[in-house]
């Protein structure tokens, strides 16, 4: 297919055809009043020009050492995911789904699939959604859909789940009389005590939504929030960090209840951002949402689904599988009208995982999860700053400040490091609170780098004080 | 195109078919199904969701999936009541309601109160007109 814009002879050719003067012709039908008028954008640039600005303006971020996570990691990436997932036969504007033309894109989707299925310990995947945000909305509509045995559409969500998730749940489902009642949490530990729960048992809820590791990269009780979940009839909706998942325990395991019922064990729903999996930070975004269930739920999943199968020759191949969910087939009852599949986000991930395998992403957890206890160690350290909370985490961590954060990180990112995400505002209760991360990529002497330059900071802005 | 429109069952225009059920509910039971002119419309049936015995049901009402491989199609509740059995054998075997559909591809039965009979199912030659009408 040729992506060759039309010339004007083309469109004056065009509008000719279907007896239309001119294209702001086309536009009639909104009201003025609703056009957004002339838009204040400079004139084109040429190829040169664009070149230079961006140059420039690249050069103003800098190479900041950066230990802000908070849903965004940055991790390192082989230099062959992408010299592989920019390659022709992947690198295309729109993912085909044509069987008989795209068997490697289906194939490479399906290997996703298999390996999201075996990191969560779900039954099914499907192949990607926008973003962890709209993945989390989607799974909410979807737990609606799912538990005939609820009538109230309303859902638990934790505090302790991304303050941006929960905000783009609500406007997203909040639109179809969906309702989120906020769940507390322990102040001194940092996650969700099953207590808070307790005066919601025997009421009516859809779900309970989980994050895991939560948003202050602590490890929440997950196997007791599940079992109070189930004995409840709540579904389980699971937020989760694929790289954590190397080594803690998968989703689909969570929950022991003796005597629960075979198979009643496990989150109901998956979902979660991808992009540590290979997707670089970039302005936030292009990233890619995540989803897997069980079988049984898996007609009520939004999203593409890619089976294998055989042809009329019994050759192996594979095909878009239970379409009957969609919209091109289903129209305004598919089980999401507004998901995509980040065909190229879900490429560079399953590359990434095929590369690492489940020791190299183990590792990667592994030494995450040590940076960040250095990290922390050396942090508590300076006077003035110590940890927020006493349970165990994974690779982020909430410090307490004796001021403000917003001028400390101000005056590090002077130095050239990105300290943190200042929590003051999301979470006002905890003070002068900031989230912090480091990942694989921060090695001991950036560590100390950021230690030493926080004390300049906490030190001088005391002095000047 | 299969168009069996056996004479002892109602119909809608939305393509079920209902039975009188004796002697099963106080006040007898109706047993809900699709038309043979629907099951043939839709092609091989791959998934039939019926819905659970107890749900209280309205006339009208979405209550029911049948999906084949090319299409998905809600099923509609003719009349008001609630559900006091539903076909199991179609969650492992769909292909029944394609082979028969008003015997072994019944979709559910329903207790409905004598009211509810009076609504506006069509006899079997109304529907064979209706078709033609909605062939035409």
């Amino acid at each position: 297919m040729a992506f060759i814009p039309h010339t004007s002879d083309d469109i004056a050719r065009m509008l000719e055809t279907i007896g239309v003067r001119a294209i702001e012709d086309l536009f009639d039908e909104i009201p003025s009043e609703l056009r957004a008028g002339a838009l204040n954008v400079p004139p084109p640039l040429s190829e040169m020009e664009i070149a230079r600005l961006m140059t420039m303006r690249a050069a103003i971020d800098g190479r900041p050492l950066n230990f802000i996570g908070a849903g965004a990691y940055e991790h390192h990436i082989p230099a062959p995911v992408w010299a592989i997932a920019t390659r022709g036969e992947f690198y295309s504007a729109y993912t085909p789904y044509q069987a008989e033309a795209s068997q490697g894109t289906l194939q490479l989707i399906y290997e996703y699939q298999s390996m999201m299925c075996a990191l969560t310990g779900m039954e099914v995947s499907n192949a990607s959604l926008y973003d962890g945000a709209s993945a989390l909305a989607e799974a909410s509509l979807m737990a609606v859909r799912s538990n005939r045995r609820s009538t109230s559409r309303r859902i638990l969500m934790l505090r302790t789940v991304n303050p941006t998730y929960a905000q783009v749940a609500r406007a997203i489902a909040g639109n179809q009389d969906i309702s989120f009642v906020p769940v507390d949490f322990d102040r001194s530990a940092g996650r969700t005590l099953l207590e808070s729960l307790i005066s919601y048992s025997g009421q009516d809820f859809t779900a309970l939504v989980v994050q895991q590791p939560n948003f202050f990269g602590n490890l929440e009780e997950v196997d007791a929030l599940t079992d109070w979940a189930h004995q409840n009839q709540i579904m389980l909706i699971a937020v989760v960090n694929p790289t954590s998942l190397a080594i803690l325990q998968p989703p689909g395991q969570w929950g022991a209840a003796a005597g629960a019922a075979a198979g009643a064990e496990g989150a109901d729903i998956v979902c979660g951002e991808g992009q540590a999996l290979g997707v670089p930070l970039a302005s936030g975004g292009p990233y890619f949402g995540f989803m897997a269930t069980r079988m049984q739920y898996v007609r009520q999943m939004p999203g593409r689904i890619v089976g294998r199968t055989v042809d009329v020759e019994g050759r192996p191949g594979f095909s878009l599988t239970l379409q009957a969910r969609e919209q091109h087939i289903r129209r305004s009852k598919a089980t999401s009208n507004i998901c995509t599949n980040q065909g190229l986000m879900v490429t560079a991930a399953t590359i990434y995982m095929s590369l690492l395998g489940p020791q190299g992403l183990q590792a990667v957890a592994q030494a995450s999860m040590q940076r960040t206890a250095d990290l922390i160690a050396s942090l508590a350290q300076v006077a003035g700053v110590k940890r927020a909370f006493s349970a165990p985490h994974f690779h982020e961590a909430v410090l307490l400040l004796d001021r403000p954060p917003a001028a400390v990180l101000a005056a590090l990112a002077r130095f050239g490091i990105l300290g943190g995400l200042d929590l003051s505002e999301r979470y006002p209760e905890l003070g002068h609170a900031m989230l912090v991360c480091a990942t694989e990529t921060k090695l001991g002497v950036d560590i100390d780098a950021y230690s030493s330059a926080l004390a300049d900071v906490m030190s001088a802005s005391r002095a000047a004080a | 195109m299969s168009n069996n429109i056996p004479g002892d069952l109602q119909y809608t225009k939305s393509h079920e078919w209902v039975r009188q059920v004796h002697g099963e509910a106080p006040n007898g039971a109706i047993e809900i199904g699709i038309t043979d002119h629907a099951q043939s419309a839709l092609g091989d049936l791959v998934f039939v969701e019926v819905p659970d015995v107890g749900r209280v049901l309205q006339a009208g009402e979405a209550c029911a999936v049948v999906e084949s491989v090319k299409a998905a199609s809600d099923v509609y509740c003719p009349v008001a009541g609630k559900v006091s059995a539903n076909n199991g054998a179609l969650a492992s075997k769909p292909e029944l309601l394609n082979e028969d559909p008003y015997g072994a591809g019944w979709l559910f039965r329903l207790e409905a109160g004598a009211s509810a009979r009076a609504s506006s199912l069509m006899s079997a030659s109304a529907y064979e007109t209706f078709l033609a009408e909605e062939s035409k």
